[in-house]
């Protein structure tokens, strides 16, 4: 069980600096990145060329062209369309823009936006070496501008970012991000052979080649809840192709845990969940929004992990030999080694993230106050926690998510916000979803734990093996909830044990699991943690019951 | 500049006036016929010309003439002289007797190493460290009732234990001895070899075939957990030529034959068999039979499988050989593939008939230098596609061309340094090619003076589409040379703490480039991990084209100070390396063989029937495994 986490590297805030020096200074720096290999750096428009005589894309263009009947050049205008829609425009003048304009938003949203340099250092070294694929998590639009931000700042090669298409809907704001780094992919193409090719084809160009690293999302899309979506396979099954076929020798895969205190679309995400529609990325959108300017979103952390050898992660597990056969620009369904191998990774990755993702006391507040705010929904109780009752309890859950390996970050005071009501229930509702929100945040540190209390809860016996049953059910239902990687059952099962063994909260003998008199209260916690999921399910269970009878 | 004695400096004038000529020659193209150079001048010299053309290469005691703990002729090594000068000693190569200058830099600055920092070899085989002979009284017996000559002298068995794979050697040199033969028989011929084979059968001993004894894959050892009497079965004295047959261009010779007596005799008759591995002054035609050789100029001429008509191999099961010397059979699949690449598992090829051709008219160096290694396999992947390679065509990446320079012998005069200087500056300055990516491609045309002519400037044609200017005989020559001296180059590197081994792989043309800066980078990666102290060498060439693909040859060695095993580490490392040509889609050989160095990869090589169909043919041939040596299976 590998629980005993790496000790973690220090902060530093980077706007410290820009509030004693001068933006536009900054914002014309001399940047001058190291880059993979010496390679000398390429324009955009040159890439674009080498995709469109890639033999791949010969090849499907060919294909295309048989199976419908169209003519070749035809087929080929389309494929010059799909990348003149897809490709970005990566300009150093539009970042010198975002870098003045985002400093003067970031001072006044953010308290702080701290970086761990050592990652920032070990990036550096990476990019030098292999071609590299950035992994950030996701939960804001503020994402990718932050990372390019942040990347700037440091000195370092700017990444070409895989984005929605949302955004192409946004006249003008489309357009800077393009000239950003960000190319654009459509939400879904099935079945478009045509599209698939030119797309995978761009971003295996750009990796290999060195022109810059790859950012993009594994969640796929922001998550509404701060609790981390199961990986899309898709892009990383892209990018690891040209490792599998020979074409670079590694690859490094850096998962980034972006932790933000507060984050800009909370209540947006809690309405959107409670069904007011999202509104649709548009410029005067983006314009009206401009009064989250005059909040304060407290700080924002973000942690470089350790960059993760592809080649390492594959020793053993893939054959790379299986791709002699067929020639490499023949695109072929990946086997099933392959897509397994992609999926734990996936998981392995979205893991990476969650474990450096820092939390704050609030988080940990929010998951105390929801557990009361649900029990006091029973009749005949008074809501509400007495102030001293809950730093008890705040101090409690502090020192036992220390010691599941959580990331805390423990200032010395920290102000509660507060809200105004507008309409009672909805507002009310807000919150508690705003709530579960940070909740969420620590969702994963508790997670395992939790399964096996729910489990104890659940089983009909205290025998181990009854346990581990009750533990695999739970955690397969959950599968798609949480991210828990397939087939580690039993990996899962162990550490659990292990934690609540080590924090006095269970005895496990040959064949029983025993809740200790001291370990109730963890047990009875960790529970409640999940009990608004598995409320969730019930309803959702009872209701799709009912209806199909 | 009076330095050592003798013949030395008749010989170095004429070399250094040859060196002129040559240069002369590629400032003032075209020339006449007179520049043309035999690539058999490269190779050692056979003893004096003339003294007794019937004399044949191969002693039967072997360390008469050769190293026992080395590669080669005993007389002939480098070494670093007071002055810290490389100097290459014997007269037998071009090289002999001259100092070579710029060695001793790119030795210490390549390998971090110090002439300071020492490691000599054993100087002398210690008998007494040699287990005593297991042998068969009753097969020895009957053994000398038939005349045939053997011995179970330590030295004799020591010499024919091994090849010249790393290991190998460095455990010779520290005066260690695993498993070695019991004993040494010299058959004279076929007949000889089958009274062998079947005493052999009758009493149950282990035969090991032996040739030239130039195996990279540990196919001669003798496998440590053998109990049976292990008899090493020297062919070298089955060296002739039995007949020539000049109406169907054949001749008919003895498999012991080592391939510089096979061509100096043929070329006697006016003829050629164009076979020329590297190996080619030691190796034997059996063992290019039975590890599916191939030769450098295989593009006139054909690998060994192209060149061989007829096949005669002696197996506990009888002899077998085919009914006729028909060019081609439809008679099932062919006999002659069961037998090519058998490596001494199932009998021992004692005469093969041959494809010969005559003389060529005139022979012709050549080579170009590209801008990079891309381009240059560019290059040589569209000479493939036109079908227009000339014998030979190799391209050396940037590491090796550095190494090629560093072997240059002194230069003779002011004019050619100059000279030298001038194409350089052209080459680097005035066409901005980086000389830390340069790259450069040796040729050899062979043929009549006109067609040759004529398609070098085709080839030259086209190396110059992918930006390759033609850079002169002498780098070709160079080129070639580097080849039959190498093998010398890692005696020396050992007594240095360097030691290294090169290996190969054949692979499609689209995964040439790939493969090549993979497996280097693996090397290096691997070195690094291990604990190696030092940057590693490590270096490839693409030494063959094929119509679908490429041979490409990797280099690699290292200082091994600071490691206390540094021939695991080594191992290790090439274990790597073969590991990462499989996975980049290269073979596991494509002409050393297999030995027991790669067989761990033969299932996955020829998937598990292909390895039934090899097993069950060995079960019918040898069901006893008389030829016990494990090579393969």
């Amino acid at each position: 069980i590998v629980i005993s986490r790496d000790k973690r590297d220090d902060f530093e805030d980077i706007l410290e600096e820009r509030r004693n020096s001068s933006d536009l200074r900054y914002a014309l720096k001399c940047y001058t990145p190291v880059v993979y290999k010496g390679i000398s750096p390429c324009k955009a428009d040159a890439l674009t060329n080498m995709v469109l005589q890639s033999s791949h894309l010969h090849y499907v263009i060919s294909q295309v062209s048989k199976e419908t009947g169209r003519a070749v050049d035809d087929v080929q205008d389309e494929a010059s369309a799909i990348l003149e829609e897809m490709a970005q425009r990566l300009q150093l003048s539009t970042i010198r823009f975002f870098a003045f304009t985002l400093s003067k938003v970031f001072k006044t949203l953010f308290r702080s936006i701290c970086v761990n340099e050592e990652g920032i250092q070990r990036l550096q070294q990476a990019i030098q070496e292999h071609p590299v694929v950035l992994l950030p998590s996701h939960r804001s639009y503020m994402d990718f501008l932050l990372m390019s931000y942040l990347l700037y700042t440091y000195d370092l090669a700017l990444p070409v970012i895989a984005a929605g298409m949302d955004f192409m809907g946004m006249k003008f704001v489309g357009e800077m991000l393009r000239m950003s780094g960000a190319f654009f992919i459509r939400r879904s193409f099935g079945g478009d052979k045509l599209y698939w090719a030119v797309f995978s084809e761009y971003v295996k160009t750009m990796l290999k080649n060195g022109y810059a690293p790859v950012e993009f999302f594994l969640e796929g899309t922001r998550s509404r809840t701060s609790k981390s979506l199961t990986p899309k396979l898709g892009l990383l099954n892209i990018v690891m192709d040209p490792f599998f076929k020979g074409e670079v020798f590694d690859m490094s895969l850096v998962p980034v845990s972006i932790s933000y205190e507060r984050i800009l679309e909370e209540s947006l995400y809690a309405r959107e969940m409670l069904g007011v529609p999202k509104p649709k990325e548009s410029t005067s959108g983006l314009f009206k929004a401009r009064k989250v300017l005059s909040q304060n979103y407290g700080s924002i952390h973000v942690y470089f992990g350790q960059p993760v050898s592809l080649r390492s992660l594959a020793e053993g597990r893939v054959n790379r030999s299986q791709f002699s056969l067929v020639p490499r620009h023949i695109p072929k369904r990946p086997s099933e080694e392959i897509q397994n191998f992609v999926n734990d990774s996936a998981y392995m990755l979205v893991r990476a993230q969650e474990e450096n993702m820092v939390l704050k006391p609030w988080v940990l507040l929010a998951s105390l106050l929801l557990q009361n705010h649900h029990q006091s929904q029973a009749p005949g109780q008074k809501p509400g926690m007495a102030l001293d009752e809950l730093t008890e309890r705040v101090v409690w859950l502090r020192d036992l998510s220390r010691q599941y390996g959580a990331f805390l970050h423990w200032p010395g005071t920290s102000r509660s916000a507060d809200t105004t009501p507008e309409e009672e229930l909805l507002s009310r509702a807000v919150i508690v979803l705003s709530c579960a929100s940070y909740r969420n945040q620590a969702l994963h540190v508790f997670l395992r734990p939790a399964l096996l209390a729910l489990a104890i809860h659940a089983a009909a016996s205290t025998k181990k093996q009854e346990v581990f049953y009750s533990f695999s059910f739970l955690r397969n239902m959950f599968s798609n909830e949480f991210i828990l990687v397939p087939g580690a059952t039993v990996q899962d099962f162990e550490e659990a044990c292990y934690l609540l063994v080590k924090t006095g909260a269970l005895q496990i003998t040959q064949q029983e699991v025993l809740v200790t008199e001291r370990g109730h209260r963890t047990i009875v916690f960790l529970t409640s943690m999940l009990d608004p999921f598995l409320q969730g399910y019930q309803v959702r269970a009872t209701h799709s019951w009912s209806k199909s009878l | 500049m009076a330095s050592n004695s003798s013949g030395g400096s008749s010989d170095r004038q004429r070399i250094a006036q040859q060196r002129l000529r040559v240069i002369a020659g590629h400032l003032q193209r075209p020339v006449d016929g007179d520049s043309a150079v035999l690539a058999a001048e490269y190779k050692a010299q056979g003893e004096q010309p003339g003294s007794s053309r019937e004399e044949k290469t191969v002693p039967r005691r072997r360390q008469e003439i050769m190293k026992w703990n080395g590669w080669g002729y005993s007389d002939s090594r480098f070494f670093f002289n007071k002055k810290g000068q490389a100097e290459f000693t014997g007269k037998r190569y071009k090289l002999s007797g001259l100092i070579i200058p710029a060695l001793k830099d790119w030795f210490e600055s390549t390998f971090g190493a110090s002439l300071q920092h020492k490691t000599p070899a054993t100087p002398i085989l210690n008998s007494s460290a040699v287990h005593p002979p297991t042998l068969n009284e009753t097969f020895v017996e009957e053994l000398k009732s038939t005349g045939i000559p053997f011995s179970h002298d330590a030295e004799d068995r020591v010499f024919r234990a091994h090849g010249h794979c790393l290991h190998e050697i460095f455990a010779l040199r520290e005066g260690k001895f695993g498993r070695v033969p019991d004993m040494v028989i010299w058959p004279n011929c076929h007949n000889d070899v089958v009274k062998v084979v079947e005493l052999a059968s009758k009493h149950n001993v282990c035969l090991i075939p032996y040739g030239g004894g130039t195996s990279v894959s540990s196919a001669l050892e003798c496998p440590p957990e053998e109990t049976r009497s292990i008899v090493s079965l020297d062919t070298s004295q089955m060296n002739h030529i039995l007949w020539i047959d000049e109406k169907n261009l054949t001749a008919h010779v003895e498999a012991g034959i080592v391939g510089q007596d096979l061509e100096r005799l043929l070329n006697e008759s006016g003829y050629c068999t164009g076979h020329e591995p590297d190996s080619m002054e030691f190796s034997s035609l059996g063992g290019w039979v039975a590890t599916r050789a191939s030769g450098m100029k295989k593009n006139i001429y054909g690998n060994i499988e192209d060149l061989v008509v007829h096949i005669k191999m002696v197996t506990p099961r009888g002899v077998i050989e085919k009914s006729c010397q028909g060019p081609r059979m439809s008679t099932g699949p062919d006999i002659h593939h069961f037998i090519m690449g058998s490596e001494g598992t199932l009998g021992v090829v004692t005469e093969v008939t041959m494809k010969i051709r005559p003389m060529p008219e005139y022979q012709k160096y050549g080579s170009v230098v590209f801008p990079n290694f891309e381009q240059g396999v560019a290059c040589l992947r569209e000479v493939a596609r036109q079908r227009c390679a000339p014998a030979s065509i190799r391209l050396m990446d940037n590491e090796q061309f550095k190494f090629g320079h560093a072997l240059k012998p002194q230069v003779s005069s002011i004019f050619t340094s100059f000279l030298d200087g001038l194409k350089k500056f052209y080459i680097t300055k005035f066409k901005g090619f980086d000389p830390n990516r340069l790259c450069v491609a040796t040729l050899l045309f062979e043929g009549d003076r006109e067609r040759v002519l004529q398609h070098e400037k085709q080839v030259y044609d086209i190396a110059a589409k992918f930006g390759g200017l033609a850079a002169g005989e002498d780098n070709g020559q160079r080129g070639y040379m580097l080849t039959f001296v190498i093998a010398y180059l890692r005696d020396l590197g050992m007594d240095y703490y360097v030691i290294g081994e090169s290996f190969e792989t054949s692979v499609p043309w689209d995964r040439v480039l790939d493969i090549c800066q993979n497996v280097k980078e693996r090397i290096v990666r691997e070195c690094k991990d291990k604990g190696v102290q030092f940057p590693p060498l490590s270096t490839c060439r693409v030494t063959q084209t094929y119509d679908a693909g490429a041979c490409v040859y990797f280099y690699f060695a290292f200082n091994y100070r600071g490691l206390s095993d540094p021939v695991h580490v080594y191992e290790q490392v090439e274990h790597a390396a073969r590991e990462e040509i499989l996975a980049n889609g290269g073979s596991l050989s494509h002409h050393h063989g297999v030995g027991k160095l790669r067989k761990e990869w033969m299932r996955e090589t020829v998937s598990s029937v292909g390895l039934g169909m090899l097993k069950s043919v060995k079960d019918f041939v040898d069901p006893n495994n008389i030829f016990g040596n494990r090579n393969l299976l």
